[in-house]
């Protein structure tokens, strides 16, 4: 009976859920030009549950998207463990697609092409991944420029094909850095609800960096903050219990929405004025 | 559109001003010696009948046709080769390391030294003019394909990564345009240096083309010949130049057009 029992827990632990994306004791440090190093992330724990929204606030310079990437396996952590789904991660987390903030669409390429290209290296068939891809670029509003190039379109609509190019592979975890950060405000708000429209259809564990508070509350079921660099590390994390579906732009009037954002402001405020006051003395090569 | 019509008008009015300075200077017995001015400096009248006379015989196709088809070979041969080895090179710097100091080395030298030397290794026909361009068109592509390979847009490259490309997806889709749009953004350099080549080439020593034409007026001091092969040589590159315009546009069409728009500014 007690071995019994003792199976049936082992069954139990090897069936238990794992989180989407695990970082344990994961630091980031990068050697200096001027030799020595610069630690910008002092070891953190961080779970990502699958299904779970997770916004990463902090100041500027304070290694968010350096986490981020870490969990895309752009880059190598200087110590701990980067886990994907309880696998260890090793090279590119190839289950995750990548928003970036930067544009990083191929300028050669139509919008279109843009969008299947990674169906078609995936080894998916042209016409099958092409149509696969027309039909998600009608679902983000570029129904009617499937053959125009980058450079043809806005910010924003640059934005959306990078949307599209990253949903199409249907990855099991998103990773978005600041991804809308180069554009103004109210094609922010609406980006914003384009991709929680998206993403509540099969809701996918999601890692967005942003130094936009109000966007962070507004997209995420969970708000971590950062600390300012260097050996930055996690000092909050706040579970948004403000229901779905949420209007991206109401939600903003809402009451929990206010008292989140000044509970969350009062731990965020002092680090900010950390950052700024440490511009001066920031050594180079320290960037976020 | 009103200032484009003004534009072409004062260009013309620059174009007549010259002509005339020119014909008054070389005609009228007042101002120098007729003779003495009409050997330096030829007539626009003589210079036109020239050239008229040259395409009424057709005896200039044959040059033109020559001329045209060392810059083509030159152009097709250098481009090739710097593509190839820009690519090759910037995709292993540890090869470009080793030949960095050959390259410039050879770059630095004017290429002018090396007709005679073309010309007794390939001869006195079409290829030494051809080996000739193909020595200034591979460095400017070359250096063009080896920088733009090695500076690709880092967030395309991560891009494409996190989009599943492998080594050789990533070169096929992300590094080979990268590297062909470098190519062809110099495309006006290069076509320009390989007519350079070739008429170079002629001039130093050949028996057709148009730098031959040239170079055979000059040995009996016929100033007329000079000055309407010259002609004929700057109209025959603005056309080649116009027709590499209109490739660019086909080929780049997914560039935002610099330079209409620095045309229009």
């Amino acid at each position: 009976m007690a071995q019994m029992r003792r199976r049936l827990s082992l069954v139990e632990t090897s069936t238990v859920v794992q989180p989407a994306v695990s970082l344990t004791g994961v630091s980031i440090a990068y050697g200096l030009k001027s030799g020595g190093r610069y630690e910008a992330v002092a070891p953190v724990n961080l779970s990502v549950e699958e299904g779970e929204f997770t916004a990463i606030v902090g100041p500027t310079g304070c290694g968010k998207s350096t986490l981020l990437n870490a969990a895309a396996g752009l880059i190598r952590p200087a110590s701990g463990i980067v886990s994907i789904f309880g696998q260890k991660l090793d090279g590119l987390n190839q289950q995750a697609g990548y928003l970036f903030q930067a544009d990083a669409l191929m300028p050669w390429k139509t919008v279109l092409e843009n969008a299947s290209i990674g169906l078609e290296v995936a080894g998916m068939q042209k016409g099958e991944a092409r149509a696969k891809a027309s039909a998600l670029l009608a679902r983000v509003g570029l129904k009617t420029f499937l053959d125009r190039y980058p450079h043809q379109l806005s910010g924003g609509q640059r934005k959306r094909v990078a949307l599209a190019q990253m949903l199409v592979r249907n990855p099991k975890i998103l990773l978005m850095d600041e991804p809308f950060g180069p554009l103004d405000a109210q094609t922010r708000l609406i980006m914003g609800e384009l991709l929680i429209d998206l993403w509540q259809a099969d809701r996918k564990a999601a890692m967005f960096v942003t130094h936009d508070l109000d966007e962070a509350i507004a997209l995420a079921d969970r708000v971590i903050i950062m600390s300012a660099g260097p050996s930055a590390t996690i000092i909050g994390d706040f579970k948004v219990d403000i229901p779905r579906p949420r209007d991206v732009a109401e939600v903003r009037a809402d009451r929990r929405f206010h008292d989140l954002h000044s509970a969350i402001w009062s731990v965020l405020r002092d680090e900010v004025r950390k950052a700024y006051g440490q511009f001066a003395a920031e050594p180079e090569g320290a960037g976020a | 559109m009103m200032d484009r019509t003004r534009l072409i008008g004062l260009q013309l009015a620059v174009a007549l001003g010259i002509i005339l300075l020119w014909h008054v200077a070389t005609t009228t017995p007042d101002i120098f010696n007729v003779k003495t001015a009409q050997f330096f400096f030829s007539t626009p009248a003589d210079i036109a009948a020239r050239v008229v006379k040259m395409f009424s015989t057709g005896i200039i196709w044959r040059h033109l046709g020559i001329t045209l088809v060392e810059a083509a070979l030159a152009f097709v041969i250098g481009a090739g080769l710097g593509l190839a080895f820009g690519f090759w090179f910037a995709r292993k710097p540890f090869l470009a390391a080793i030949a960095d100091p050959f390259l410039k080395a050879m770059n630095s030298l004017p290429r002018v030294v090396l007709a005679p030397i073309f010309a007794l290794w390939f001869g006195n026909g079409i290829a030494s003019k051809v080996a000739l361009g193909v020595t200034l068109v591979f460095f400017i592509v070359f250096f063009n394909v080896f920088q733009g390979v090695r500076e690709v847009n880092q967030n395309i490259l991560s891009n494409a990564r996190m989009l599943g490309m492998n080594e050789r997806q990533l070169l096929r889709h992300v590094y080979w345009p990268a590297a062909l749009a470098w190519v062809f953004s110099s495309l006006h350099t290069s076509v320009g240096f390989a007519v350079v080549g070739a008429v170079v080439g002629e001039y130093l020593g050949s028996s057709a083309g148009l730098g031959y034409l040239i170079h055979e007026s000059e040995g009996v001091f016929d100033t007329t010949g000079v000055f309407a092969g010259m002609f004929i040589l700057s109209v025959f590159v603005i056309l080649v130049d116009v027709l590499v315009t209109v490739l660019e546009r086909h080929l780049l069409n997914w560039q935002p057009e610099q330079s209409s728009a620095l045309a229009k500014a």
